[in-house]
């Protein structure tokens, strides 16, 4: 059986956990947020500090999303979810500039790590103050040929067009 | 669709290029800010507006007014502040003329010859960037900007293009510890955008700006045109920034960046995609769309 995976990265409640909960076929296994004294994080985040979300294929193929934990206190995390990743998400929660700088420099981060394609999701659209979609691609400077989709991470279509976008750039990058 | 934050977190030279880049219309107005007791995602406690600090309006991504909070801002104390005006003149006009507006009253001051169309022009112009240049400076308050409204009616407009008011916001840019974030890295090259366009016309850089876009070429390092112009890190951060923010420029990797970086990471290699088959993705998608 063949497995593979994307990353679902983004400051800290940019919506990751609630994407992956939208779409995946099991109960997401979560983080523990109140992991709170420096030796407890040590002996615990390896196993407990992601999300995790499945959506089987066939018997043959089975697709596995990871959510980073969003504080930076877990980067060393990042590198080996990083590894061997299909493409990955950056989500973007729209209503909060104050994390728009974090959440680019998580963007070049995770850039650096694997030259996979990804697509950077403006989340909570719905939200009364989300940016649109064009000003925040502006206010973190994406490149004009990286995707930037509208996305309201609760609504399970809308995290299905995020995913297929990304598998639309990865099998075009494929072709090219 | 809103547009709203802090100015601690998206500066103002950071929003006019937003609104230069979007070619926006309406007006950002930044507030007092009165602290709610919250905090906000960083931990920083929040704001909500108060009282208006200062308006700036816009058409078609360039600049045509602004207003600073209480100022009086009327044509006579503008053409006042700029000299064409005496003292005695600005008085009796502003007795006088107290109910017209600035549109009426500048034909009026040009037939009876006080001044000229290009005073007016000079003068209004002046007055809206000495209020842009001032709130540049500032590093937190609410802000909003609200594409319904318009400059009031009897105002003069006059179009700024916000190339060169960018660039003169980054000269003025003190905060040392922004520009460290904003331009963390300075081994990465500069080149200039594949589509120009007009934006170098007509732009007024410094001596010091010339000299670094002399130097603009992928395999010139940030950092090696800064010791060919002998320019200490700041100095070249404030430029940079400024012209990146202008869009003058773009950053891009020197050759062998990537060499460089991945021998100090040492094991840390960057990881190779997985080979993966295109009928893989094929079957990903079919499957997601079925979900
Ligand atoms: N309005 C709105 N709220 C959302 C959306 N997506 C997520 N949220 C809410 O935002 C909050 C944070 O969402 P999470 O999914 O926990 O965020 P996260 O990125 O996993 O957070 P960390 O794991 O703590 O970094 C929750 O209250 C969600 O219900 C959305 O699309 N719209
Ligand atoms: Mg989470």
């Amino acid at each position: 059986m063949q497995t593979v995976k994307m990353v679902i990265t983004g400051p800290f409640a940019s919506g990751k956990t609630e994407f992956i909960r939208s779409i995946s076929e099991i109960e997401v296994v979560s983080t523990e947020r109140d992991i709170k004294t420096p030796a407890e994080q040590v002996k615990d985040q390896t196993t407990v500090a992601m999300d995790f979300g499945r959506i089987t294929v066939d018997d043959d193929l089975v697709l596995y999303l990871f959510g980073t934990p969003g504080q930076r206190r877990f980067d060393f995390m990042w590198e080996i979810l990083a590894e061997g990743m299909l493409g990955f998400v950056v989500m973007v929660d729209s209503s909060k500039p104050e994390t728009f700088r974090e959440a680019k420099s998580i963007l070049e981060t995770f850039r650096a790590y694997a030259p996979t394609p990804y697509v950077v999701a403006a989340n909570k659209q719905d939200h009364p103050d989300a940016w649109s979609p064009e000003d925040l691609r502006i206010a973190l400077r994406i490149e004009e040929g990286v995707k930037l989709l509208p996305c309201v991470a609760r609504e399970k279509e809308s995290v299905k067009n995020v995913l297929l976008e990304l598998l639309y750039s990865i099998l075009e990058e494929m072709e090219s | 669709m809103a547009l709203k934050g802090n100015l601690r977190n998206f500066s103002t030279t950071q929003l006019l290029n937003l609104i230069n880049l979007a070619q926006k219309s309406g007006a950002l107005t930044i507030y007092e800010g009165i602290p709610t007791g919250e905090m906000d995602a960083l931990g920083e406690p929040k704001y909500s507006p108060g009282k208006d600090r200062a308006s700036v309006f816009f058409r078609g991504g360039k600049l045509v007014h602004a207003a600073m909070g209480e100022q009086d801002g009327n044509l006579a104390s503008v053409l006042h502040k700029s000299g064409k005006l005496n003292d005695r003149q600005a008085t009796v006009i502003r007795e006088r003329a107290a109910n017209t507006g600035d549109k009426a009253l500048a034909l009026l001051l040009i037939q009876a010859n006080y001044v000229t169309q290009a005073d007016i022009v000079t003068s209004v112009r002046q007055h809206t960037l000495d209020i842009v240049y001032d709130l540049l400076t500032w590093d937190n308050g609410p802000f909003l900007f609200d594409d319904s409204k318009t400059p009031p009616e009897d105002r003069i407009t006059v179009p700024i293009e916000l190339e060169n008011v960018i660039i003169e916001g980054s000269r003025r840019m003190k905060e040392l510890e922004r520009l460290n974030e904003e331009l963390p890295n300075l081994d990465l090259a500069l080149k200039f955008p594949e589509d120009p366009g007009d934006k170098f016309k007509g732009i007024q850089l410094s001596v010091e700006e010339w000299r670094v876009v002399s130097f603009v070429n992928p395999k010139n390092s940030i950092r090696q045109i800064a010791k060919a112009n002998n320019m200490n890190d700041l100095e070249i951060r404030r430029i940079v920034y400024g012209l990146l923010q202008a869009g003058l420029v773009e950053l891009i990797k020197p050759p062998g960046m990537d060499d460089k970086a991945r021998q100090a990471m040492g094991a840390r290699r960057r990881k190779e995609a997985p080979q993966i088959k295109k009928t893989v993705v094929n079957k990903l998608i079919d499957r997601i769309r079925t979900l």
